[in-house]
């Protein structure tokens, strides 16, 4: 029924692919030789019950923490490029972009000034020191925040703004420097389930009319079901299972891996209890 | 060297380690449970001295000549300085555990100060002779070299708190609830642990034992006024070195700074190569050293770990106000009425005396508010630039004979190259750790100055350092200094004016999200360490400026220009004024100058007065004196 579990994509060259990555923590092996690709333009989900190593998978291929072993290779029109051993600035700069779990922005800043920050960072001019900041790629930033719903609350700090709308902001950011690929750690995690539908709906519509990539975590499996496009799934730190959602959804390893048992008699998977 | 004065001097390093180490061990203890830096800490230590003083001349009239009137006597200062401790704390630290560290640090620098006029006032400026303790006076001999009996009680003494403190905190119920509170005080307070409660004891018991320390102290040295600066600096760096919170590690760094200290000593004065080196100068800087080096390598400490959980909303981030047609007319309102005094106040030729030093510390002020307020790095050694650009400056000029305005790109330059050095280290550490580094540093510098005769004059400092003729010329119809008034206003005015342009441009904005989310900023591209290190250039650069500045207003430069106390003093003129604003530095330099000077002439007492302004500021105005002014305007308006 389903493949065999090595998460490779169909698609002609993928642009990221993952190969033998493998993390300890002291004697713990948090990520055992894991495969995967993601190819151009797909939207991938990485699930897997608590402490299966998807946070560990992403802080690798951010760049924030150093595999043991294993390669991680982005597809540049000069040809891939290694990515292991580089600092997250640097792969940032080769076009991956990174939302976080507990969203992270910057508290002192108006709204508006979060995207510049990214789009002065992009542009390489942080070293610049005479003239205000204030002018510099407002309207580039003032789109951003229009594709995100918040061109209204450009000039307010955004301490002023609900946590949706700071997930919302920092999409916009992370979107900010045209990014091929997108990571977003658990993107819908601490929203209400209303909310949840259309912070996905919205980065599904923008990530399509831009052409890119996200790999995303995420522990509700309605918002997985209903927004991902291939689904792979990590159950201590080995990769178990990878297909269409449909395919997921009937695969045992995956109902052993969350429940214990495979043996669920047709019932529809509960999906908050699996978070 | 024998080998028997070899065992003294590490006989004597012990006995240093016992002191360092009680001198610490509170200090860790209060900053593990509560998160507080506590700045009174020195001055705890003194009042224990001074309260072991009192309480043993009253015992010494009750039981003549018997050893327990003494240690009657320390028990009573330990007692007394604990019961001041718990006092503190529900009077006034309570009120602020929330508060941004910064507040924490200035209420507590402000207890300091109002602690040393209280002793002023209890005990008199006159050095009190401690007593020589019955049955511990005289010395041992250590194989022929003579060894003091008192030292070799202290020996025991600093293992035995030691190990008294690890029993209570590892066998008793409240020693767990401290643990517990060291690693996650939050959760503790969940579980139901009355937290008020929890926090005053061990406020108590901290402050006790720098009590303890103060009065032990007292047979080696009298009490004296001058004990709370070098108290609390050894008990930073004690504490530092060990790992917040840490006691093993706070006796480690103990042992390891006095054996360094002793093994100074020791070597001696050493020839190589042609060249002597005196090792025993490397002891007044001997801990800072070992604490440059123990950090670099060990970023949070000997035993430390980084620290615990912290939930809840964080301390407000701080957002400079954005310029408006109306702050800018203000500002060159402000800049025109300054350049005219020389001519207003020519009957008052003092103003534009005041003046001057109020410009330089301004400047001094603005350069620290620029790491600290948008950086969010507390450098507690910003002195140092300062005295380097007035040093810089003076020893090129008086070896070169050149003329001073070549001060004025001297000075900055060695600035420069100061924050240029002790900021690449500086900013691989944050939060506490960082400050300690920077007053390492700090530190460092200031020993250097003062020990190296030959170039900078020691103890006595440089002299004969004048302006430009033009600029001492004295110009009918102004103030005598109006020449020089006028070239110190153009140079801090439009070195405050570009500061405040960086902080707008696109630099000054991705120094602000280096402290708002080092981790964003990371993963958008912003190499954060090597822009806060840049910020720390533009900051020394601005010091050294300042410095130089002043030298030449003086004429003679000392090394107290460099001196712990003088970062201090900057960074109470910063949090006087309020981190908020960028006018709240140059406000908080201007009442501090003009405080310290005219309450410094005319009030004995004014170190308290300045205190209790700062506990009102802190208690009742978190937003400095700038915050202050603008929420009178924002009331005004509505």
């Amino acid at each position: 029924m389903t493949r065999p579990a090595t998460g490779l994509a169909s698609g002609p060259v993928p642009l990221l692919s993952v190969r033998g990555l493998a993390r300890a923590f002291g004697g713990v092996q948090a990520v055992r030789g894991v495969d995967f690709d993601i190819g151009a333009g797909e939207l991938l989900a990485l699930i897997g019950p608590n402490g299966a190593g998807k946070s560990t998978c992403f802080n690798m291929i951010n760049g924030q923490l150093r595999p043991d072993r294993g390669s991680i290779q982005l597809a540049r029109p000069e040809g891939p490029r290694e990515l292991v051993g580089l600092a997250p600035r640097t792969v940032w700069r080769l076009g991956v972009g990174r939302t976080f779990q507990i969203a992270a922005v910057f508290g002192s800043m108006s709204v508006i000034e979060n995207v510049q920050m990214a789009l002065l960072s992009h542009a390489r001019e942080l070293l610049a020191f005479w003239r205000p900041a204030r002018a510099r790629h407002r309207s580039r930033a003032l789109e951003l925040l229009a594709a995100v719903g918040l061109a209204d609350q450009a000039e307010h700090p955004v301490a002023t703004l609900a946590y949706g709308q700071v997930k919302a902001l920092e999409l916009a950011v992370a979107l900010a420097h045209g990014p091929r690929l997108l990571l977003m750690d658990e993107p819908t995690a601490g929203m209400a389930p209303a909310e949840r539908g259309a912070l996905m709906a919205l980065t599904r519509q923008l990530v399509t009319e831009r052409g890119v990539s996200v790999l995303f975590t995420e522990h509700s499996m309605d918002v997985v079901f209903a927004f991902a496009d291939r689904v792979i799934v990590l159950a201590r730190g080995e990769l178990i299972a990878q297909g269409s959602v449909a395919e997921v959804r009937e695969d045992v390893r995956v109902r052993e891996a969350y429940f214990g048992s495979g043996r669920l008699h047709g019932a529809p998977v509960n999906t908050e209890r699996a978070a | 060297m024998t080998s028997a004065s070899l065992l003294v001097q590490i006989l004597t390093g012990l006995a240093g380690a016992s002191t360092l180490f009680l001198t610490g061990a509170g200090l860790s203890l209060i900053f593990g449970v509560t998160r507080v830096v506590n700045f009174a800490h020195g001055s705890l230590f003194m009042v224990g001295a001074y309260l072991g003083w009192t309480a043993g001349e009253w015992l010494r009239a009750l039981l003549p000549g018997s050893a327990a009137g003494f240690w009657l006597a320390t028990l009573l200062a330990t007692l007394g300085v604990a019961a001041l401790g718990a006092l503190l704390e529900t009077l006034i630290l309570r009120r602020i555990y929330r508060a941004p560290e910064l507040f924490q640090l200035l209420a507590t620098f402000a207890v300091a100060l109002v602690l040393r006029d209280g002793c002023l006032w209890l005990w008199g400026a006159e050095d009190l002779l401690g007593p020589r303790v019955p049955g511990l006076t005289g010395a041992l001999s250590v194989l022929g070299v003579p060894f003091p009996r008192y030292d070799a009680a202290l020996i025991v003494i600093g293992p035995a708190v030691l190990g008294l403190m690890h029993l209570l905190l590892t066998r008793t119920h409240f020693g767990v609830l401290i643990r517990a509170a060291t690693q996650d005080r939050e959760m503790v307070s969940a579980l139901g642990v009355i937290e008020s409660r929890l926090f005053t004891s061990v406020f108590a018991i901290g402050a006790g034992l720098a009590g303890l320390a103060g009065a032990l102290q007292l047979p080696r040295e009298p009490a004296n006024l001058g004990l709370d600066l070098p108290a609390i600096s050894d008990a930073f760096v004690v504490v530092v070195i060990g790992g917040l919170g840490s006691l093993p590690g706070a006796f480690l760094a103990a042992l390891l700074i006095s054996l360094v200290k002793a093994g100074c000593v020791a070597l001696g004065t050493v020839e190589l190569g042609g060249y002597s080196f005196a090792f025993p100068r490397l002891t007044l800087v001997a801990e800072f050293i070992v604490m440059a080096i123990v950090l670099v390598v060990r970023p949070y400490g000997l035993m430390g770990r980084p620290e615990g959980a912290l939930r809840g909303p964080a301390a407000s981030p701080i957002r400079p106000e954005p310029e408006t047609p109306r702050s800018r007319a203000l500002w060159g309102l402000a800049i025109a009425a300054l350049a005219l005094l020389p001519w207003i106040a020519s009957a008052s030729p003092y103003t534009t005396v005041a003046l001057v030093d109020v410009f330089c510390f301004a400047l001094f002020a603005m350069s620290l508010f620029f790491i600290m307020g948008p950086g969010g790095m507390h450098s507690f050694g910003h002195a140092a630039y300062f005295g380097l650009g007035a040093y810089g400056a003076a020893i090129v000029l008086k070896a070169t004979g050149w003329s001073m305005m070549w001060g004025l790109l001297i000075g900055p330059l060695a600035g420069f190259v100061g924050a240029l050095i002790f900021g690449w280290f500086s900013v691989r550490l944050s939060g506490v750790y960082l400050a300690m580094l920077t007053l390492a540093f700090g530190q460092i510098v200031w020993s250097i100055i003062y020990q190296w005769d030959a170039v900078t004059g020691g103890s006595n400092g440089l002299t004969g350092l004048w302006p430009a003729g033009w600029l001492s010329t004295r110009y009918p119809g102004v103030t005598p200094n109006a020449a020089y008034y006028l070239l110190t206003l153009a140079c801090v005015g439009s070195a405050v004016l570009v500061l405040r342009r960086v902080l707008d441009a696109p630099f000054g904005l991705a120094v602000r999200a280096g402290r708002d989310s080092p981790l964003r900023a990371e993963s958008i591209g912003i190499n954060v360490h090597r822009i806060q290190w840049m910020a720390f250039c533009v900051a020394g650069t601005a010091a050294g400026l300042a410095g130089v500045l002043y030298a030449f207003s003086k004429g003679s430069i000392a090394p107290d220009l460099v001196h712990v106390g003088r970062s201090i003093d900057g960074l109470v003129m910063v949090l006087l004024g309020g981190v908020e604003s960028l006018a709240g530095p140059l406000i908080g330099a201007a009442a501090f100058t003009l405080l310290q000077d005219s309450a410094g002439r005319s009030f004995d007492y004014w170190r308290a007065a300045t205190g209790a302004a700062m506990l009102v500021v802190v208690l009742a105005f978190p937003q400095g004196l700038a915050g202050l002014a603008r929420s009178i305007r924002g009331r005004a308006k509505a």
